[in-house]
């Protein structure tokens, strides 16, 4: 603990050559050789830089404002309290709303259920015609899609505001819904697109030959053997979504219905009143929970998940 | 492919008569149907919204986009707005230091861990789980590290180092860093699974013959592996450098641009332009360099990808 973080990533990098001057080869057998000290050295000095954050959160958001005034951000709680997160999640105040971050959380909850399922639905049958059903020009529109995925959001945040005005969604929750459609289908279309493909070209054959057409192939067929893409693309997603802060801004117009993070901003970074920096730690700690949560619980699959996901940026 | 072409050829065989016109149009006609939420998003939303904001770049629209041509007023306005320029630095400061960081650090843990190292689903799990948090949540909780009352400055000075000072948040000259110890955190953990892949896909004769031949380990990355890794390095760069320009929740939580202007940054310049400002011609400029800025580096990329068998 004598090194608190900051600096570990640079100490990480010159601990390094001297530890890879020596041969690789077959684990050596004594367990504490020197090589095998710097390595596992570095290895846990970079890992509690990256833990850090962590325990900060989990720590500060468990003691009372006067310890923290007190004492040590890196302290574990003398008096461990829970009111710093009844009072985030149920009272912490943005503008004349005080009726805390479970306000956020629902409207997370509302936008990330139905832009979750229709993305990956949309994003499934996409993928699903591009690779077996291809027509004249699909490719172009697949290719237009995914340089889509790289160019900066701003460019088309505006026109999105003006085609949803004209809808009469812009500012409500279904347009934010439909704005990540949108722009999951990128990322999530080539991912069933190339799962699909590496599907047996016979088992597509037979289907036709049975005289079976595009959306019995899919439903009977396609979809009961593609559930784990569904869950990779399912994770991306979710955690993709609910992580959302620039749509979240920009499409919803009043704040009663704000996605949790752009409360959770506006909680934390208001410049009224006292700075409480537990209920602040608890509320953010309570923000992270959903992706914590799924990235803990799916392990490998969500690895595969961001690996495809990474073009997202 | 092949798969597909099939499936083409059958539709084909099956309703190509002697009439041509209507039957291609209507030939696999659900599948052109069930695309059409692609399409839409593709051609009208992605290139459409694009090319609309490229257009009204050139008006002199204010608080509501309007066709009244300005030539590059907005453009000539847009770069000499001190504003402007500090974003620009900034982004290039970050940009470069988030790069070479990212690579340095991802590639380095990814060799580390390939070591045939005893716990390392663990030490992965623990490097890559800030990469499924918000930039929200990453930006607010290395605020309140980097708080120099409470935070880890009070903290090395309770220990006995009076004088330490890292208060990067309120210091103009390095706010910039202050914000890329919260990216690297929350980033290189994506890159070192990738490069982990990378080393994983090298097979062990490499290794051998390397060993056989006398050169270091050292030696045998620089020489050997990395250029073995090419698209690997290749890909994590056009991942990082897209993340790069799309800078701005980070900046929003954690420092809010502040102090002063010094940590704006691009994104954050167009988004204040077009909903704060009510200056929708400048949010749209900005946008556009914003774009260009992506293009120059994606058309290398993809000409180097694909060599100039796909479209860019």
């Amino acid at each position: 603990m004598a090194n608190p973080g900051t600096l570990a990533p640079t100490a990480a990098v010159n601990a390094v050559n001297p530890d890879l001057d020596e041969p690789r080869g077959p684990k050596p057998r004594k367990a504490l050789s020197r090589t095998n000290i710097m390595l596992y050295g570095t290895l846990i000095v970079v890992a509690m830089y990256y833990a850090l954050p962590l325990y900060v959160m989990v720590v500060t958001s468990l003691k009372g404002m006067p310890e923290i005034q007190m004492g040590n951000i890196f302290a574990p709680p003398l008096e461990i309290t829970f009111q710093p997160w009844v009072k985030a999640w149920a009272e912490a105040c943005t503008g004349i709303n005080c009726d805390g971050l479970s306000r956020g959380f629902w409207n997370s909850v509302r936008i990330l259920i139905p832009s979750v399922i229709i993305s990956v639905a949309v994003a499934s049958v996409n993928g699903y015609a591009l690779s077996m059903w291809k027509f004249k020009g699909s490719e172009v529109f697949f290719s237009i899609l995914m340089i889509g995925a790289f160019i900066p959001y701003q460019i088309m945040l505006y026109p999105i505001v003006i085609m949803l005005r004209e809808a009469g969604l812009y500012g409500s929750l279904t347009g934010l819904v439909l704005v990540h459609v949108a722009f999951g289908m990128p990322i999530n279309t080539l991912l069933f697109r190339n799962y699909f493909a590496s599907i047996p070209e016979e088992l597509f054959k037979a289907a036709r030959v049975d005289g079976a057409g595009f959306w019995s192939i899919f439903f009977r067929i396609m979809l009961p053997m593609s559930l784990p893409i569904f869950v990779v693309s399912l994770i991306i997603q979710v955690t993709g979504i609910w992580n959302d802060f620039l749509f979240g801004v920009t499409y919803i117009s009043s704040p009663d219905r704000y996605p949790m993070t752009v409360q959770l901003n506006n909680i934390v970074n208001s410049v009224q009143g006292v700075k409480e920096y537990n209920v602040n730690m608890a509320a953010t700690l309570l923000t992270g929970l959903v992706p914590l949560v799924i990235y803990f619980a799916s392990g490998k699959l969500f690895v595969r998940g961001i690996a495809a996901g990474a073009v997202k940026g | 492919m092949a798969l597909s072409e099939a499936a083409h050829a059958g539709a084909q065989t099956e309703q190509g008569g002697p009439s041509h016109k209507p039957v291609r149009l209507f030939k696999n006609i659900s599948a052109k149907i069930a695309s059409l939420p692609m399409v839409f998003t593709a051609l009208v939303v992605f290139l459409g919204g694009t090319i609309w904001t490229v257009v009204y770049s050139f008006t002199d629209s204010g608080l509501l986009p309007r066709l009244r041509w300005d030539g590059l007023d907005q453009y000539e306005r847009l770069w000499n707005s001190r504003k402007w320029l500090v974003s620009i630095e900034n982004l290039a400061i970050y940009g470069v230091c988030s790069l070479i960081g990212t690579l340095v650090i991802g590639f380095t843990l990814a060799a580390l861990l390939d070591r045939k190292v005893r716990g390392e689903g663990v030490l992965r799990t623990i490097f890559l789980y800030p990469f499924a948090l918000s930039f929200i949540v990453t930006g607010l909780v290395w605020q309140w590290i980097l708080n120099p009352q409470l935070g880890l400055q009070s903290v090395v000075r309770g220990m006995g180092w009076e004088s330490f000072t890292f208060d990067p948040l309120n210091n103009s000259k390095i706010v910039m860093f202050g914000l890329l110890i919260a990216g690297l955190w929350q980033g290189t953990g994506l890159i070192m699974c990738i490069m982990l892949a990378g080393l994983r896909g090298i097979d062990e004769d490499i290794w051998k013959a390397a060993r056989v031949d006398g050169i270091g380990t050292v030696k045998t990355y620089i020489r050997v592996i990395i250029p073995m890794m090419r698209p690997v390095f290749v890909t994590s760069l056009v991942l990082i450098a897209s993340g790069i320009v799309k800078l701005y929740d980070l900046v929003v939580a954690q420092t809010s641009g502040g102090p002063g202007i010094s940590s704006e940054v691009p994104a954050k310049y167009v988004m204040t332009a077009m909903f704060g400002g009510q200056n929708l011609g400048q949010g749209f400029a900005a946008s556009t360099m914003m774009l260009v800025t992506v293009v120059i580096i994606l058309v290398p990329w993809a000409i180097l990808e694909f060599g100039g068998k796909k479209r860019g």
